[in-house]
């Protein structure tokens, strides 16, 4: 019963108020929490720039089990300044950390594509990390039909 | 028990250049978010991290969560100077690492 309401709360829409109203508030918030945190710990605390990061997903996802994903960063892939990580975050998942992706010079282009769970309509954070400590953002909202945890 | 990865990346390439490789490994990618008919959560059990290394030196390296979807397929470039061989693995919960390699002709 407990993943119906959920479903139905999704069907709603991810909004706050639709969560209070079926006690999912908490978790919601939860989520969105430790997905700050998480991006916060890969940042060493510092605020990442919006810009420069792509992130490719359906608008609307019907099988939350399998949502094709590319990101990309519009930055040089130089010996001495190129991207280094490339962290992924589902603000709407039970767990938010998706996958960190490691890069070297020797990767040619800042991207990477994979295929990706999404539980419920969410936000998806990426933030990159150069070579020179710097940080950048993006973030896309997906709204997901048939959420693709398990239950 | 270990499937055998599949792999699609070009057999030749010329210097320089930047090629796309893309990998899928089949796996279940047990969630640990699942449960089983009696209610009991099922283990989780995924592929936790994939590399990529051309010649020893490292190209791509993903650290993976239960949020990656079952067969976890993977696309990513890799900028060739020279010939040679790369060595792609992936790391089970379990501890089994699973590996592949491919060679490419450089000219």
């Amino acid at each position: 019963m407990r993943q119906l309401s959920r479903r139905a709360a999704l069907a709603l829409g991810a909004g706050g108020a639709a969560f209070t109203a079926l006690g999912w508030n908490e978790n919601a918030f939860a989520a969105a929490k430790e997905a700050a945190e998480a991006i916060a710990k890969f940042t060493g605390g510092k605020t990442a720039t919006q810009g420069k990061v792509s992130i490719e997903l359906p608008e609307i996802a019907e099988n939350g089990n399998t949502v094709p994903l590319a990101v990309s960063v519009a930055a040089p892939m130089t010996a001495d300044n190129y991207v280094s990580e490339i962290m992924v975050v589902a603000e709407g998942n039970p767990n938010p950390g998706v996958a960190t992706f490691h890069l070297t010079p020797l990767s040619g282009k800042a991207e990477a594509s994979t295929r990706i769970r999404l539980a419920a309509t969410q936000n998806i954070v990426v933030v990159a990390k150069t070579s020179k400590g710097e940080f950048f953002t993006g973030q896309k909202l997906v709204k997901v039909t048939i959420g693709g945890c398990g239950g | 028990m270990a499937e055998k990865p599949r792999l699609k990346l070009p057999k030749e390439a010329k210097k320089g250049d930047v090629i796309e490789i893309k990998t899928l490994m089949p796996h279940i990618m047990e969630s640990g978010q699942r449960k089983d008919k009696d209610g009991k959560t099922i283990p989780r059990k995924i592929i936790n991290k994939f590399t990529a290394e051309f010649n020893g030196k490292p190209v791509f390296t993903a650290n993976l969560e239960p949020a990656i979807a079952a067969n976890p397929y993977m696309q990513f470039s890799a900028k060739v100077e020279e010939s040679g061989t790369f060595k792609f693995t992936w790391t089970d919960d379990d501890g089994t690492v699973i590996s592949a390699e491919e060679k490419i002709t450089v000219s």
